[in-house]
This record gives C-alpha cells, sequence and structure tokens, in this order.
C-alpha cells in the first residue's frame, strides 16, 4: 500500500468536493461526513499500524524523487496526529449533527469541517516545508469560513481580527520559506536536515530559525502573539470552537516541534533559550487568564495557552525524555480540549449564559453531564492516572535531567492553576442551588449531546490508563526527531 | 539588479506595515495585499534573478532561471488573491452589520455577546 500516506488528505477532500453539489441536503451531508470520518479514522489506524510494523511510509507525489518533488512522510508523529485529529473530528461533527439547526447546518458546514481536517492532515503528513505552507492555508481558509458562519456582528468583528493576524503570519511564511531556500536551495524538510549544519554563516540560520518560530507561534498562540486568541474563539459557536481549540494551535506546535528538531537544533543556545523563555511566558499568561475571568469559555480557552506553554517547554528541553512528554501531552491535549469545549457549550447552551454567577446547581438535574464535566476537569489538570498525568511527568524529569529547576517547577504550578480554574467551573456551574429553572435551547437534546462527548471521554480515559501500551508508539514517533539520520534516510534512498 | 530589487521589496513592506496600522478598514486590506506583494517578489529574489533561456527545455543550457521558485510564487499569489477576496467580501459584510469601518470602534472589548 504504497499509497497510504495520502488517504488520510484524500478521502475527507473527496468527500467535501462531492457535498458540494448538494449543500442544501442537510441528511445526506451529515451521513457523507460521519461515513468519510470513519472511513478516514480506518485508514489512519491502519496507518499508525503499518508505520509501527514497517517503519515511516514515504510517497513521491507525481513520481518525482525524493528533495525534488513533494514528499508526504507519515512517521509515527505524524501517523498518531492524523488519527487523533481525524477521530476528534468525527466526535465534534456527531455533536454538531445534533447541536446546530438545520438551517445553520446548511451553510457549508460540514464541508468547511471536512477541508479544515484536509489541512490539518495534510499539515501533519507533508515532507516539504513550503507544502507545509499550502496546507496551512487550505486549514485557514477552512477555519475564516467556519469563524463567520452565522455572521452576527462580534463575529464579524473578531473574525476580521483573527484574517488580518492570519494574513500577515501567512506572508511571513513565505517570507522564512524563500529566505530558507535562498541559503540551501532545497525545501524538503528531510533534505533540508542534511543541508543546513553545511551552511557556512549559522546566523542566518538562526534568524531563519526565529521567524519560523514568529510564524507558528502566532498559529499556536505563544505569548507574544497569543492576543488574537481569546477574542477570536470566544465568539465561534460550541463545536466549531471545540475544532479550533482542539486542532489549529496544536497545529503550530507541531510544525515547531518538527522543524526545531530536524532543522534548527544544531544552531545553538540562543533558539532553544528564546523558545524556554516564550514558553514560560505563555504559561505564566495562560494562568493569570484561567483563573481571572469568570466566563467558562474564555477561562478554558486560556487553558489552551497553558497546554501549549509546557508542550513547548518539553520541546525547548529537547531530549528524548521531555519530546515523548510534549508529544504525550500534545495528545492528551487534543483529545480533553474537544471534550471540555463541548461541555462548557452544553453549559452555555442550557443556561443560556456564559457567567459562572448565571449558573449553579447543574449536576441535580444532569447528573451525567455533571460527573463526565468533573472527570474531564480532573483529566486536565493531571490528576493521576488520567492521561494529563504522564506527559506532565515526563516533561519535568526531562527538564530536570537537563538541571533546569524553574520551568519544572513551573510546569507542576501551573497544574494547580488549571486544577483551580476549572474545579471553579465545577463548583460554580454544577454544584450549588440553581439560579432559576433552566429551560434553555439545548435541555430537549442533552441526552443525544452527552453521548459523543461521553464516548469521547471515554477515549481520553483509556489514553491515560495505557499509558503503558502506548508508551512504544510515543518512543517510536520521537527517535527520528532526536536522531534526524532515521528520517533522512526514509526520506532520501540512496 | 537583486540590489534593486530588495530595495523595492523594503519599500512595499514599509508601505504595508504603515498601511495596515491605519484605522480604515480598507487601507488594511490594501496593506495585506502589498505585504503578500513583497513576500512573493522575495521569493522571486533569493534565488537569484538571473537571465538567460528558458530552463529545462533544451539541454546544454548553462545560463539558466531556476524554474522553483516561479512555481512557488504562482501557488503563493493563487492563495493570496482567495484570501485577500474573501477579505474584501468580509470588509464590506461587517460595514453592513456594525455600520462602521473604523478599527478603532471594533475594538470590543466590553463584551463578546
Amino acid at each position: 500500500m504504497i499509497n497510504l500516506p495520502v488517504f488520510p488528505i484524500v478521502i475527507p477532500a473527496l468527500a467535501a468536493i462531492l457535498m458540494m453539489f448538494m449543500p442544501k441536503r442537510v441528511q445526506l451531508q451529515r451521513a457523507m461526513a460521519l461515513g468519510a470520518l470513519v472511513m478516514t479514522v480506518i485508514v489512519s489506524l491502519f496507518l499508525v499500524h503499518t508505520v509501527s510494523t514497517e517503519g515511516i511510509q514515504t510517497l513521491n507525489l507525481g513520481n518525482w524523487q525524493a528533495p525534488f518533488g513533494i514528499t508526504l512522510v507519515s512517521d509515527m508523529l505524524s501517523a498518531l496526529l492524523v488519527t487523533t485529529s481525524t477521530l476528534l473530528t468525527l466526535f465534534i461533527v456527531w455533536f454538531a449533527v445534533h447541536y446546530f439547526s438545520d438551517s445553520y447546518e446548511g451553510n457549508y458546514l460540514y464541508i468547511s469541517m471536512l477541508f479544515l481536517l484536509v489541512g490539518v492532515n495534510g499539515a501533519f503528513t507533508t515532507g516539504d516545508i513550503f507544502n507545509l505552507f499550502v496546507f496551512f492555508e487550505v486549514f485557514l481558509m477552512s477555519s475564516y469560513v467556519l469563524i463567520v458562519l452565522g455572521g452576527r456582528g462580534v463575529q464579524l468583528r473578531e473574525s476580521i481580527k483573527y484574517l488580518l493576524v492570519n494574513i500577515i503570519a501567512s506572508a511571513l511564511f513565505v517570507m522564512s520559506v524563500a529566505l530558507l531556500y535562498g541559503v540551501t536551495g532545497t525545501l524538503n524538510i528531510a533534505d533540508l536536515a542534511m543541508k543546513i549544519p553545511l551552511v557556512d554563516n549559522p546566523d542566518v540560520i538562526t534568524v531563519i530559525g526565529v521567524l519560523f518560530v514568529i510564524v507558528f507561534g502566532m498559529k499556536g498562540a505563544l505569548v507574544p502573539l497569543h492576543y488574537w486568541l481569546p477574542g477570536a474563539y470566544v465568539v465561534a459557536p460550541t463545536p466549531i470552537l471545540a475544532m479550533f481549540g482542539a486542532l489549529l494551535t496544536k497545529v503550530g506546535v507541531y510544525s515547531i516541534l518538527r522543524t526545531y528538531t530536524l532543522l534548527f537544533d544544531g544552531n545553538g543556545e540562543f533558539l532553544q533559550t528564546f523558545l524556554m523563555v516564550l514558553a514560560v511566558l505563555t504559561i505564566f499568561i495562560g494562568m493569570t487568564g484561567a483563573i481571572a475571568y469568570n466566563d467558562v469559555k474564555l477561562i478554558i480557552i486560556y487553558n489552551i495557552m497553558i497546554a501549549v506553554g509546557v508542550i513547548l517547554y518539553g520541546i525547548s528541553v529537547n531530549t528524548q525524555t521531555s519530546l515523548e512528554g510534549s508529544l504525550y501531552y500534545l495528545i492528551h491535549d487534543m483529545i480533553i480540549k474537544a471534550v471540555l469545549f463541548m461541555l462548557v457549550g452544553m453549559m452555555i447552551g442550557i443556561t443560556k449564559s456564559g457567567q459562572l454567577r448565571d449558573m449553579g446547581g447543574l449536576i441535580t438535574r444532569f447528573p451525567l453531564f455533571g460527573w463526565t464535566f468533573f472527570v474531564a476537569a480532573l483529566s486536565l489538570a493531571g490528576i493521576p492516572p488520567l492521561s494529563g498525568f504522564f506527559g506532565k511527568l515526563l516533561i519535568v524529569s526531562g527538564g530536570m535531567d537537563e538541571g533546569e529547576l524553574f520551568g519544572p517547577l513551573l510546569v507542576l504550578l501551573s497544574s494547580l492553576f488549571v486544577l483551580y480554574s476549572v474545579m471553579k467551573i465545577f463548583l460554580n456551574g454544577f454544584w450549588g442551588e440553581a439560579k432559576r429553572e433552566y429551560d434553555g435551547p439545548l435541555v430537549p437534546y442533552t441526552k443525544r449531546l452527552i453521548v459523543p462527548v461521553f464516548l469521547l471521554l471515554i477515549v481520553a480515559v483509556a489514553y491515560g490508563f495505557g499509558a503503558e501500551a502506548i508508551h512504544p508508539y510515543i518512543t517510536q514517533a520521537i527517535e527520528p526527531l532526536v536522531n534526524p539520520e532515521i528520517y533522512i534516510d526514509a526520506v532520501i534512498k540512496e | 539588479m537583486e540590489i534593486f530589487v530588495s530595495i523595492i521589496i523594503g519599500v512595499l513592506t514599509m508601505c504595508a506595515v504603515y498601511l495596515v496600522l491605519s484605522r480604515s478598514l480598507l487601507r488594511i486590506i490594501i496593506g495585506t495585499a502589498l505585504f503578500s506583494h513583497a513576500a512573493h517578489l522575495l521569493v522571486l529574489t533569493t534565488a537569484g534573478l538571473k537571465t538567460g533561456a528558458a530552463p529545462v527545455l533544451v539541454d546544454g543550457v548553462t545560463e539558466f532561471t531556476d524554474p522553483l521558485p516561479q512555481a512557488l510564487v504562482l501557488t503563493a499569489i493563487v492563495i493570496s488573491f482567495g484570501v485577500t477576496a474573501f477579505f474584501l467580501v468580509l470588509a464590506y459584510r461587517t460595514y453592513q452589520e456594525l455600520s462602521t469601518d473604523n478599527m478603532e470602534e471594533m475594538k470590543g472589548t466590553e463584551s463578546y455577546d
């Protein structure tokens, strides 16, 4: 199956193109979207299996040999992330089927969601840095459509800012790719990993490395490039928010992981210190925001920043242990953020308000909903044996091994702040007295909405309890990043 | 020739930054368009602006232009064309909805409801 790496990109793309011919037939759209996603999940699980038994899978598109054409590279890292993002999209679409009204769904909703997945899967799979830019644009374009769907004034206002930030980031991306091409004469990531150490003037590479961190940092909401995140995310409807929070910022983090470890690793202390400072600042600003707000959506949105900071800290330490921790935590955070955003969206739908002071007593009326939130909250904070724990453990021990003290302590401290912020939602939202009779628009659908969220939570819990079983896959995913020769040999076969 | 184009790239970027920092939405959009022009010119320039025969068509050509940046820039132009079109439509729709094109009035720091 030489074409295997391309299927997670092509299946949702073909389904979305077919669906474009019948945008108003909502029932058919739902069935096609779910069908395509189930197929993609099966294919990507098969991809993970193939990579684990046969090693890194590559595909030279158009049969141009490796450094000249575009190469798709599925190593374990990209296969795991492709599987996670497809699985999440499946559950979010399932949730969206019950959440949205028919008229909303008829506005190219599922088509845009599938194209977003195409871009995300493509960005995870591609082995060419310009192609990475193209796939970034694919998912950004879909995210522009998704964020304005509905057309409320406040949505339009925030999407303008979101667009502007991303257009500038894209232009910077093109510029940094141009500079990299000017210096090395190649765009293939494996070929770049070979040629960058040979460049005479390493300072040029450091500058380009910083430019890439800025570009991906804008997508991943690193401090000080995070200012667009709360506004843009808070106006999006719940399923869209879940998709953005789970997938979009994580693509930025993945790109930093890939480029930093493979390309800019040999370029000395500066970039490492730079990343570490950004990571620490991001954790810090995220903690401040998470405890400062009383709006449930904003609390979880600032928790995204804490997670991005923790993952980035693991990347900046850059040892086998800390990178394993980062990847483990990355996958955990994608799943659990999707769960939490959907739960928080249900709270808002039931109480008709996003503010904690208008909520209370939800657990007496909706017990399953309440306990689902409780377990998800503990998992986010990293209470063992739930899934957040192992990633943080590996990141902290990786940092300690390198003689760091401040960073690991901050990562541990951030867990307390995360726990405080989500318990605040739990105590104020689910316990106590109900402020009034709940008759929000989502009340009749609660039983159906909780099903996909609950199943996704089971996936998250299984990911925590099965950490031992998943660990070999994580190790295999990190190996090519620590020893780039494995990656280079797999892509350029000679 | 490369030096001359580099200066043009600098001037374009300068104008783009000035326009993006202004208040009017339309000026901001023109600024982003200029910024992507600068990026595209940079792609062509970093690879070297050699003059000579067309690449890859016949054997034995020594002075030729690198074809890859041209392919890259074509892709990037198409993408930025699409995004700019979308941005213009969004700006018009926003103007209809909020009856303002002044970014000062679109801060929205009070509430997200």
